[in-house]
């Protein structure tokens, strides 16, 4: 009888889910901050130097590495809705998505 | 689980939904089906247990039910792959109502399968000559892919967005509603198409694929909604939903 | 609302995921160069002042992520606390709005 292995497209779909919530109640705070540029060059200046406290840095680091698991996982669902594949092929996405992601997690820690 | 005397301790849900789960001591034998098990109890321990079976054969899909928290058909689950760590627990298959033990009413699980238009709907054809159609026509392979499902229930069960979503059709009459679309023969289409991407409808498939991982004939509902999810894209871009 | 209503913020969800895709991909690699040897509203907006392209590019952008984050909202929101109806549709379109018009705000005040 079958072996429940595929949890993967589980977690993918919650990944996908919660990322994607994270990210769209950051977005308000993420447009704020730009609109201080509106009070001018000081204000923004005084933002950008609070910014560069680690924990901001680490914080920004975390919503760049929520916003690249979400892309990823959205190209798995755009292959799987929009393209015709064979089971293989669709877990293979899945674990694509992941590598894909992991690769993405040692470049932008260099980056940052 | 397996002692000296060779025996092994199974809880099962008795009772509606306000039940709970009671324990047996059932001997464990060589590859003995949980089906086996069942009808043990049943005979030898506690005639008041209720179960669906049939066939016992792997072939109608009534004796599906939750085995340690997974959906599967108990007359083709041998006892000895099923424990986890020395527990077996049996529970009705769950996003149905429970009727009685292991029993659920499947009437919602049929309701959704009438409303997603999965039944075949005959078109001008019937009229005139046969239409044939062979096998290796490129939509009439869509349907064969889809085509062995026996509505066991599996599926709907394993379903997250079944839990989540009352109103959702669910991936096994979603997939049936696929296999007619792609029927050359039925007429109706149109009225498919709407019926599947109303509230219910495919969109609220998220590719969670559990349908996928639980079927017993290895279909693939997700791959069917996501056509069906195609078809709907095409209709809207072209103003006909 | 019609009964078509749901599959047509689908096809949104999924136009705007494909959209942002490509916006996210150039956004991203955009903002690691530009923060490379550290990060003053100056450059910000030298970069950015009277700049039409990266304006509308930003403009667009803007939307779509409202779109995109409002549609998956409401889907979070309907399937785990159950909210439904109108009134969970206004709150979303409410917060669409609201991304729309900091987002833009915020382009106005770097461009301008």
């Amino acid at each position: 009888m079958k072996e429940n292995h595929d949890k993967k497209e589980y977690w993918a779909a919650f990944v996908q889910r919660w990322s994607g919530v994270v990210l769209a109640l950051f977005l308000p705070a993420h447009f704020l901050v730009l609109s201080r540029s509106l009070q001018g060059e000081q204000a923004l200046d005084g933002f950008l130097h609070w910014a560069d406290m680690p924990l901001v840095k680490l914080a920004e680091a975390g919503l760049v590495g929520l916003l690249t698991v979400h892309l990823l996982g959205g190209f798995r669902i755009l292959l799987i809705e929009f393209f015709t594949w064979g089971e293989w092929q669709a877990r293979m996405i899945t674990v694509a998505a992941g590598g894909a992601f992991a690769c993405g997690c040692l470049f932008l820690m260099r980056a940052i | 689980m397996v002692n000296q005397q060779n025996t092994i301790a199974v809880s099962i849900w008795r009772g509606d939904k306000e039940g709970g789960l009671k324990s047996y001591s059932v001997p464990l034998l060589d590859e003995q089906t949980i089906l086996d098990l069942l009808t043990h109890i049943q005979r030898n321990i506690d005639p008041s247990l209720s179960y669906r079976f049939a066939c016992r054969v792997g072939m109608c899909g009534s004796c599906a039910m939750q085995v340690n928290g997974k959906p599967r058909w108990v007359c083709r689950t041998l006892v000895r792959k099923a424990v986890r760590g020395n527990k077996l627990v049996l529970e009705p298959l769950p996003n149905l109502p429970v009727v009685k033990d292991l029993v659920v009413d499947m009437e919602p699980f049929f309701d959704k399968w009438q409303k997603a238009k999965g039944c075949f709907e005959p078109g001008q054809t019937a009229l005139e000559e046969f239409l044939p159609i062979k096998p290796d026509e490129p939509r009439r392979r869509l349907a064969d892919a889809a085509i062995e499902c026996i509505n066991c229930g599996c599926c709907y069960a394993a379903c997250d967005v079944v839990a989540s979503n009352e109103a959702y059709l669910g991936p096994a009459a979603l997939n049936r509603a696929w296999s007619l679309v792609n029927d050359s023969r039925d007429g109706a289409n149109k009225e498919r198409l709407q019926a599947v991407t109303g509230t219910g409808g495919c969109q609220n498939c998220h590719t969670n694929s559990q349908c996928v991982a639980r079927c017993p004939l290895e279909l693939n509902p997700t791959r069917s909604i996501a056509g069906l999810k195609r078809k709907a894209a095409v209709a809207i871009l072209k103003g006909k939903l | 609302m019609k009964d078509s209503f749901a599959i047509k913020l689908w096809l949104i969800q999924r136009v705007s995921g494909m959209l942002l895709g490509i916006f996210v991909v150039i956004h991203l690699v955009t903002m690691i160069v530009a923060i490379q040897g550290g990060l003053t509203a100056k450059e910000i907006l030298e970069r950015t002042s009277g700049n039409w392209l990266l304006g509308g590019f930003y403009s667009v952008f803007v939307i779509t992520a409202a779109l995109h984050g409002s549609v998956g909202l409401r889907t979070v929101a309907q399937e785990t606390t159950g909210w439904r109806g109108v009134s969970l549709d206004a709150a979303v379109g409410l917060f669409c709005l609201l991304l729309v018009v900091i987002g833009l705000s915020a382009i106005r005040g770097l461009v301008l």
